[in-house]
């Protein structure tokens, strides 16, 4: 892809995500951090891409390979903590909602 | 395009709105749990995307795949077992950690992308190589700031490190002007074909990382935290640039962007900017010239037979937690407590400040691990007005969010931000271990007040006194 359509995927994004969360109950402020922190280990595609183009230069492959490591530490990581804190709140269902 | 070209396309845009739901989602109670589910199954989405895409056209190498499998497995494992273990007080270090993990992935990548080109696009000159460079650098800048300040962050939650005078002398500024020059003039030799250079944009960044985070006072470090998410997800995006994937700027971007947001509300949850965070040093640092402060001249202290006699006769309550309550690991004993005053026909409510703990909505986390009931926390706005008819509050390891001198005097570094005004209620008690300062350093004219009673000792061996005294009493025995 041509660098300026990435651009506009940038662009686009960005918008995206200034218009998703418009309102946040202060409760979900730690869980939504947290499960979006675990959203932006998305580098690990990068660092798999980097590992199968890597052929067999041995750098590239060990460099990826701990790059795949953060990065999943942080995915995996991630979204079970977000759950264990969420499964916080669903233990006991609201049922008055401010 | 061809067939693997238009599966993978179709897979990314399936990924991304799923991506986009699960954001949305996780900021409704309602959906928050299966949003933070669905957001998981599109990153494995992803991945099965890209491996199937790749075993489609060019294969993947046998000695590929042996890393795959291998960073894979340390990474996902090590992940799984800090998440299961850590204890609940300790998230925002957690969260920080994670974060830092993701940014040193960006960082690490564009490193071996710098080193090693394997992207077609840059091999073959249909990315510009100046564009490349571009993308890499903002990958390895950004990445190492995240990693280094999320790292910082976590150790001044933990307490490994503390916020040392010398940290808060203007001359810091300077240095971090010169580690970000450093960074940029690093960025210029590697456009022009210093690959060495590469090594110097790494420590400059990082440098710049910790001499940024390092002065900042552990109040303001919720807001830190944010922001480096919000970093993470735009190392994230320059990632993708440097590969070539728009599923990859899209998340990425869609992260640093809800991050940005979320460090707004948290910075008017504080009354302060992102600029005085960042640049202001910490608030006790100014509190030291400021004359706003002085010693206590009229601490009431009492016992907990007191408090516990006191809290009988009540008819309503407002528990306000704070840090105190996290690190004494006191919220079941209070949940504890709060049910024997209920079972009395006492109303119990907690006054949730947006930045009691050291991380927005740390409080709900830890009340809701002891179930507490979610309708009883009631934000700040809404729970204010109820202070004057309210007989008893409990000031649990609270300390800033609840300093009336944030209204009352204007010389206060506190001064504007918005507090809880216990100190309408009839009676305060304030459990405390001693007569330290708060985390802004700043003196609390609250415990100063006629109405005001200091119970001393730890939270956790306080409320355990306060339950037998209540037994005594016959509270909760109906």
């Amino acid at each position: 892809m041509n660098f300026d359509s990435l651009l506009w995927v940038l662009l686009l994004g960005s918008l995206l995500g200034l218009e998703l969360i418009g309102k946040v109950p202060p409760t979900l402020h730690t869980p939504l951090m947290s499960g979006a922190n675990a959203i932006s280990g998305i580098t690990m595609l990068a660092a798999l891409t980097a590992i199968i183009k890597a052929e067999t230069n041995s750098p590239l492959l060990i460099i990826g390979s701990i790059s795949l490591g953060f990065a999943l530490f942080n995915v995996v990581g991630g979204f079970f903590v977000t759950d264990r804190m969420l499964a916080m709140f669903s233990r006991k269902p609201t049922k008055k909602n401010k | 395009m061809n067939l693997p070209d238009i599966i993978k396309f179709v897979i990314d845009l399936i990924a991304v709105l799923l991506l986009a739901l699960g954001i949305k989602g996780l900021s409704k109670v309602r959906s928050a749990r299966e949003a933070n589910i669905l957001a998981a199954f599109a990153m494995l989405l992803s991945v099965v995307g890209l491996l199937a895409y790749y075993l489609g056209t060019s294969g993947i190498p046998i000695q590929s795949w042996a890393w795959i499998i291998i960073g894979s497995l340390v990474g996902s494992l090590l992940g799984t077992l800090l998440a299961k273990k850590v204890p609940m007080t300790s998230m925002p270090e957690t969260v920080a950690l994670f974060n830092g993990f993701g940014g040193m992935s960006s960082l690490l990548v564009a490193v071996g992308a710098f080193l090693f080109p394997f992207n077609e696009g840059a091999k073959a000159g249909s990315i510009e190589p100046f564009i490349n460079d571009i993308s890499i650098s903002v990958s390895i800048f950004v990445g190492a700031i995240t990693f280094s300040g999320s790292i910082v962050a976590m150790a001044k939650l933990q307490g490994w490190l503390s916020t040392p005078g010398w940290t808060q002398v203007k001359a810091r500024h300077f240095v971090n002007i010169a580690f970000g020059a450093t960074s940029l003039l690093a960025f210029i030799y590697l456009i022009s074909g210093n690959i060495s250079s590469i090594w110097l944009l790494v420590i400059a960044s990082s440098l710049l990382g910790i001499g940024v985070t390092l002065p900042i006072g552990g109040a303001d470090m919720p807001v830190v935290i944010s922001l480096l998410n919000s970093y993470s997800g735009i190392a994230a995006a320059a990632a993708g640039f440097v590969v070539d994937s728009q599923l990859l700027i899209v998340a990425g971007a869609m992260v640093g962007a809800a991050g940005l947001i979320l460090t707004q509300v948290m910075c008017k949850g504080m009354n302060r900017s992102l600029v005085s965070v960042l640049f202001g040093g910490s608030l006790s640092a100014q509190s030291t010239k400021s004359s706003g402060s002085g010693e206590y001249t009229n601490i009431t202290s009492c016992s907990v037979e007191e408090c516990a006699l006191t809290l009988e006769a009540a008819n309503r309550v407002i528990v306000v937690p704070g840090y105190g309550l996290a690190v004494a690991q006191a919220q079941h004993t209070l949940r504890e407590v709060t049910k024997k005053l209920e079972q009395n026909g006492i109303e119990v409510v907690y006054a949730i400040h947006p930045v009691a703990g050291r991380m927005p909505g740390h409080m709900n986390v830890l009340l809701a691990e002891a179930d507490v009931p979610y309708e009883q926390l009631k934000e700040m706005d809404i729970v204010n007005p109820e202070f004057p008819a309210t007989d008893v509050v409990l000031v649990l390891g609270a300390n800033d969010v609840v300093n009336p001198q944030a209204k009352n005097d204007k010389s206060s570094p506190l001064y504007g931000m918005p507090v809880l005004d216990v100190q309408e209620a009839r009676t305060v008690f304030v459990i405390k271990r001693g007569m330290s300062a708060g985390y802004s350093g700043i003196k609390n004219d609250l415990f100063d007040l006629p109405n005001t009673s200091m119970v001393f000792g730890d939270a956790k061996k306080v409320l355990s006194e306060l339950i037998g005294e209540l037994k005594d009493l016959g509270v909760g025995e109906k």
